[in-house]
Formats: C-alpha cells, sequence, structure tokens
C-alpha cells in the first residue's frame, strides 16, 4: 500500500464532524461508520441522503453535523449529488463562486436505497463518471420502516417480511445482492467495502479514493442491534466476527482490479457469527437447522478459494 | 412593431424568425443564459433538449447539460442545482412528468426556483401521443407555478417571465411552462426573438437564498416531525405563491416595457358584451377563438377568456372578467375521471358568492388526447347553457363532446379490433 497517515487507532483524526446528540440507535453501525469516515474526509462535505435510518440525524431544526445535508428522495439520492455537482462546477467555472466555497459531495444511503429503489439512480451517476463519494450503510434490511427484507438481506436472515415459518423455515430464501460487483461492472475509479470494526482500513481506503477524480464507492456493513437482535455493546463485535468468519471480505476494486485488504489467516466457522443474533435465531432453536447453516458456510468457503493469497 | 423589428442589431430592437414552440422555448432557456440543463428524451420534447445539447456542445451556451437516466433523477439533479445557485432549465412530457411527480413537490418544497417546460401529451393509458392536459394539471397541487401557452410567441416570453417571477424573494417557487405537444412544439410561427442585453435587463442573475456552500453549512430537505411545523411551511408555500399574482404583473409590466408585449393572467377576447363566455387555456384556446368569431358573425354575443396563469389562481381577475355574465362554457381539456373536468370546479368557486354570478356554469370535457374541437361542438356546447339558462337549471354533469363521426370511425375501428 502507498504511504499513508494511518498506522493505528491513535491516527485517527481528533476533529469531530458528527457530534453527539443524534437520534439514531445506540449502538447504530452506521453511525460509528459515519463517524469515522467523515474523519478521513475531513471538512467542506456535503451529504446527499436518500430515505433511510440515517435521515432521522437532521430533523428540524437540529443537525448534528458540521458539514451541509441534504436530505432528497428515497430513489434518487445519486442523481440529487449530480445536481450539486454540477452547480458548483458551473457556478465556479463562471466565476460566479469562490473555488473555496467548493465541496465534496457524498451520497449516504442504506442498503434499501442503494440496491433496491435507488440502483438506477446510482448506476447513472456511476456512469456518467460524476465525482462524487457514495457510502452505503448496509445493516442488511430496510431498517428504519421496522426491519423488513432488502435485496441486500443475507439468506437465512428473519426480518419482518422474511419471517421463519414452518413453509420457510430458512426465514429470507433469496440471496444477498453482489454490489461490490454491480457497482465495479462499471469500472468506477475506486470501491471498497468497509467495516465499523477495521478503522485503520476504512481509513485508508477514504484516503485513497480522495486521490481519485469520478465515483468513490464504499459498502459498508452495519450491525444493527434492533434489527439484528444484538446488545447495542455489541456492534463492532458483530462487525469483526462478520470480518473474521469471511462473511464479510474487506477488500477495493481499483478501476477494477480486485485486492483483499484483510485476509483472515483463520476463518472462524460462520456459526459463530449467526449463533449470536436474533435474525438467525430459527437457524439454531428449537432444531439446528444443519442445511442452512451448511449452505452458508459453503457459499463463503466458496468465495474464499477463489481469493488469491 | 413588426417594422421596428425589422431594424436589425441595435439596442433593444427584436429579430423575427419563424420558429416552432419547441425552438421557442429553447432560445428562452438560452437568452435567460441557464446554466444547468439536466434532460431525458420523452416524446414530444426531444426537438427542445437536442437544441440545447447542440449549443452547449458547440459552446454556444455557457452551461452544463447532462443527460440523466429518468426524469425522476432528471428532476431531482434540476432541483439541487438550483438549491445550489445554478439557473435550471428542463422540459419533460406526459409520463415523463408523472415519472418524476414526487420530485415536483419536493422541489417547491426546497423553493427551488428552475423552470421546467411541459410539453402536453395525454397519459396512458391507453398510451398515446396528442396532447390534452391531464399531465401539467396533476402538477397542479405541488407549489410549482404554471405558465399555460398560447402561442409561440408565449412560449418563449413565459419562459422568462417565469425565471423572474419564481426567483423574486417573494415567491421562491418553481415553475412549470406548459405548451401543447405537436400542435404548439412544433408548429412554426412568427417570433419576435428579444436581444440579449434587453433579456439581460429584464432578467438579472439568480442569486440563491442560503445555497450550499463550504462556509456556510446548511441542512436541506430535512424531517419535520412536528405537525405544526409542516403546516407552517405548506402555508409559507401557499402564500408565497399568491405573492406570485403581483409578482407577476410588476414583471408583466417591465416585460411590456423592454419587449412591447403585455401580458395579464387572463386574456379577454371579445368579452365586452358577451353573455356567454368561453373559457379555455392554452394551444387550443385559439379554436375556441375562431369559433367564437363565426358565432359573433351569426349575432351571438359570445366572448372567450384564457386562463394564462393557472397557478398561482388569478381569482380576482377571472371574478373581473365573468360576474355578470348568462353563461359560462368551462372546456376542459382533461378529465378527472368520476367527476369531469378540473378547472371547472375552480371557476365555480371563485364565482358562487357574488349576487352578479353567472345563471349557468357548464362544464364542457373536449379535446382529450388530441381530438379536434370543432365549431359545431363550440356552438352545441353555447345552446346548451344558454338553454339551460332560459330553464333556470343547471347541468347534470359535464358535457363529454363526441362527433357523429368521430363515433362512425370508432365504430368502425372497433369493428376491425373485434375481428369483425
Amino acid at each position: 500500500m502507498s504511504i499513508t497517515k494511518y498506522r493505528t487507532l491513535k491516527d485517527v483524526p481528533k476533529e469531530e464532524f458528527l457530534v453527539a446528540g443524534t437520534p439514531l440507535c445506540a449502538g447504530c453501525g452506521a453511525l460509528l461508520v459515519i463517524r469515522l469516515f467523515h474523519k478521513a474526509l475531513g471538512g467542506n462535505v456535503v451529504w446527499v441522503n436518500a430515505a433511510g435510518c440515517v435521515t432521522l440525524m437532521a430533523t428540524f431544526p437540529y443537525t448534528p453535523l458540521r458539514s451541509s445535508w441534504f436530505y432528497t428522495a428515497m430513489p434518487s439520492a445519486p442523481a440529487g449529488a449530480q445536481g450539486i455537482r454540477d452547480a458548483l462546477d458551473i457556478l465556479i467555472k463562471k466565476g460566479k463562486l469562490d473555488p473555496a466555497e467548493n465541496l465534496k459531495v457524498v451520497v449516504i444511503t442504506g442498503d434499501g436505497a442503494a440496491s433496491d429503489i435507488g440502483l438506477q439512480s446510482a448506476s447513472g451517476a456511476i456512469h456518467r463518471g460524476l465525482d462524487f463519494f457514495y457510502l452505503c450503510v448496509d445493516n442488511e434490511a430496510y431498517g428504519n420502516t421496522g426491519f423488513q427484507a432488502s435485496s441486500l438481506s443475507p439468506i437465512g436472515s428473519g426480518t419482518a417480511t422474511t419471517k421463519p415459518t414452518h413453509l420457510y423455515p430458512a426465514g429470507n430464501v433469496l440471496p444477498k445482492k453482489d454490489l461490490f460487483e454491480i457497482w465495479r461492472s462499471h469500472r468506477p475509479p475506486y470501491v471498497a467495502t468497509i467495516s465499523p470494526s477495521h478503522v485503520v482500513d476504512m481509513l485508508r481506503k477514504v484516503e485513497k479514493a480522495l486521490s481519485f477524480k469520478g465515483p468513490k464507492l464504499f459498502l459498508a456493513l452495519c450491525p444493527c442491534p434492533t434489527g439484528w437482535g444484538i446488545e447495542p455493546s455489541e456492534s463492532v463485535q458483530l462487525a469483526r466476527l462478520a470480518v473474521e468468519t469471511g462473511i464479510w471480505p474487506l477488500k477495493e476494486a481499483v478501476y477494477g482490479e480486485v485486492t483483499h485488504t484483510h485476509i483472515p489467516s483463520k476463518r472462524r466457522p460462520v456459526e459463530d457469527y449467526l449463533k449470536v443474533q436474533r435474525r438467525f435465531a430459527h437457524l439454531f432453536k428449537p432444531i439446528k437447522n444443519e442445511a442452512v447453516i451448511a449452505e452458508i458456510q459453503k457459499q463463503v468457503d466458496e468465495y474464499w478459494s477463489k481469493v488469491e493469497r | 412593431m413588426s417594422e421596428k423589428s425589422d431594424k436589425n442589431g441595435e439596442g433593444d430592437h427584436m429579430v423575427l424568425k419563424m420558429l416552432t414552440g419547441s425552438q421557442a422555448v429553447a432560445w428562452a432557456a438560452r437568452l435567460a443564459r441557464a446554466e444547468y440543463i439536466p434532460a431525458y428524451p420523452i416524446t414530444p420534447q426531444t426537438e427542445i433538449i437536442e437544441i440545447l445539447s447542440e449549443w452547449v456542445r458547440k459552446g454556444e451556451m455557457e452551461a452544463i447539460f447532462v443527460q440523466m437516466e429518468s426524469e425522476h433523477s432528471l428532476l431531482t439533479a434540476a432541483g439541487t442545482a438550483a438549491a445550489t445557485g445554478a439557473r435550471v432549465f428542463t422540459a419533460t412530457s406526459s409520463q415523463g412528468l408523472l415519472y418524476g411527480f414526487e420530485m415536483l413537490y419536493s422541489i417547491a418544497g426546497w423553493r427551488a426556483p428552475l423552470v421546467l417546460v411541459n410539453v402536453a401529451r395525454a397519459l396512458a393509458a391507453p398510451i398515446t401521443l396528442e396532447p390534452d392536459h391531464n399531465d401539467v394539471l396533476a402538477a397542479r397541487d405541488s407549489g410549482f407555478l404554471q405558465f399555460h401557452a398560447e402561442s409561440v410567441q408565449e412560449a418563449l416570453d413565459f419562459v422568462l417571465l417565469a425565471y423572474r417571477v419564481a426567483e423574486d424573494n417573494r415567491v421562491l417557487l418553481p415553475a412549470i411552462v406548459n405548451i401543447d405537444g405537436f400542435h404548439l412544439s412544433f408548429t412554426r410561427e412568427r417570433v419576435d426573438l428579444p436581444e440579449q442585453s434587453t433579456v439581460d435587463e429584464f432578467l438579472p442573475e439568480y442569486k440563491p437564498v442560503n445555497p450550499i456552500r463550504a462556509s456556510e453549512p446548511v441542512a436541506k430537505g430535512i424531517p419535520v416531525l412536528i405537525p405544526p411545523l409542516y403546516s407552517f411551511f405548506k402555508y409559507q408555500m401557499h402564500m408565497a405563491s399568491r405573492n406570485a399574482l403581483n409578482v407577476f404583473r410588476e414583471a408583466a409590466k417591465d416585460f411590456e416595457k423592454m419587449f412591447f408585449r403585455s401580458y395579464a393572467t387572463v386574456e379577454e377576447y371579445m368579452l365586452d358584451d358577451a353573455d356567454t363566455v368561453i373559457v379555455m387555456s392554452n394551444s387550443f384556446a385559439a379554436v375556441g377563438k375562431q369559433a367564437v368569431n363565426a358565432m359573433r358573425e351569426e349575432g351571438r354575443k359570445v366572448g372567450l377568456l384564457r386562463i394564462r396563469l393557472f397557478r398561482p389562481f388569478p381569482t380576482d381577475d377571472i371574478v373581473k372578467s365573468l360576474r355578470g355574465k348568462k353563461c359560462v362554457v368551462v372546456v376542459d381539456q382533461n378529465i378527472s375521471i368520476g367527476k369531469g373536468g378540473i378547472t371547472c370546479p375552480e371557476i365555480a368557486e371563485a364565482l358562487y358568492h357574488l349576487e352578479d354570478r353567472p345563471k349557468v356554469i357548464l362544464p364542457v370535457i373536449a379535446g382529450l388526447g388530441g381530438k379536434s374541437i370543432s365549431l359545431e361542438e363550440f356552438r352545441h356546447a353555447v345552446r346548451v347553457a344558454e338553454r339551460l339558462a332560459s330553464l333556470k337549471a343547471g347541468p347534470d354533469g359535464p358535457l363529454l363532446l363526441f362527433r357523429e363521426d368521430e363515433a362512425m370511425l370508432v365504430d368502425s375501428l372497433l369493428k376491425i379490433a373485434s375481428g369483425g
């Protein structure tokens, strides 16, 4: 990796852009990611938001952000970013705006907006080479509306619309879309997965992305205490388990070239990650659903068998 | 005025051109120095965005033209760009307007004063290309100002007026300029093309309020979860829209001084001694005026009132024009299924409390999906209204105009469709 200012947790910038006092849940993985991500981004940011949990960060008359915020609509935050970026560019070009007033434009959405209703507008913005960041805080369901399944909900998870029943003992039977690969297929300058448990990895990735012009896309796995059925104090631990079991690979793609930034030396069994969450409880009680657990393990093993060491 | 226009090039003189409605609104966007044009193609709007993209690509307009992937995204980008401080122009039509519908309310709520040309086209299903006004009137309650153009000249002038009114600090609302697809968008008429310097004088640079800047962070579009706040902001929008009536009148006065064309919120055509008044809007009003001419020759005291500014609704001017008349025939080129026309109840409500209100207000549906309106149909509607007045009776529902020759045509097509 190229020269970085981030070596240990001590290198996390002290400056806060997201201050205390948001209405988001205790232990929200997304909130932690946004706070750390913003530190690496630095100031002069406008966040462009689609409907989701984080929409509630700023409710009139309060905002916990020291940067700007624009809530657009659920399907079209990337298009909102397009309008802001283009407007700043043309105003600066025409000499109507001091270049010191320029901003980094950052889309922030949940997984539902990213993978379902807003996939089209994201694809459009990436295709047009828009100079922006996209941070998808993925808690693997529609958290803000009560945790219904999205196309980023993993197989085997119980959500408000994929409750395990005797007809559907696995809960969600649909696979998680591979949003990293969907984004990567557009060949943007930078795509990465990040985790709130691997902070230095995250900061280095943001640092690297800052050097590119064009779409810079981040997919963050964000444990959700209320939806996943974990204690708020366990969020970071769960995020770490997702990495250590190999369920959440940490990687980046520069102009489509994939590199894994963290390869677990010995992967823990997926069961360690699944069994501590209420959303997977039906896979263990009243009888253990060996088939589904084995299928999840098999998918993870197959993924890593293709990763070059 | 036209002789004067022929003298080219000096100061505020104008150039005469033959332009389509589409070309005229593209020229208006150029003259307004629109600097951001997000677009997505849809028939019959395409000529507008083709022209603008070419001008930008040739460097004739200093603007960013970006082709989006949908009208929903187009409207989102248009709104955030206007909120960031760029003068934004865009155009769409019909299904496109409805596809982006959610964002109309958002843009208005953001108080982002952009100008959107809607090239009217009837809504699916059944899908068609010809115009009526269900598309533009679907946006009636969104907070957008609405200018409805009859002629190519009006189409051009209304875009300039729309920017001036929308960007006024007493208004700060987006605007739709409606031109009827095909009938106006692709019809060539003689147009006085204003000089750039005069337009610059009429339309100063857009100065955004609370734009997004590094030095002054803002939070825009955020939730108001306390109900009185929601009501408060909606009432503010309403009052801003009502302000637009006088702002429009002021702007129209300046416009007349600079361009020698005068616009009121409504146009009165042969109204002074009229007993019966036909109310219309947009390009088909030209056909209505022809019918008025013909009926006048037959000795009937008929006139026409055309609504130019539909939002804000010019209640006072409509009252002034229609009070004391015997019959009002409201020709709605739209249909609210299960009720009737959209304009008629608004006219009726405006007149209800007057002592000298018209005896009859006849709701008429005509011209849906581009169906022509013949002289005989106008005559029939006027006759029905006048008969009701003499009987001291009211209409029992809207009059749905349809001709015998059309019924025969439809009948023959139905036979083919059923294999008979």
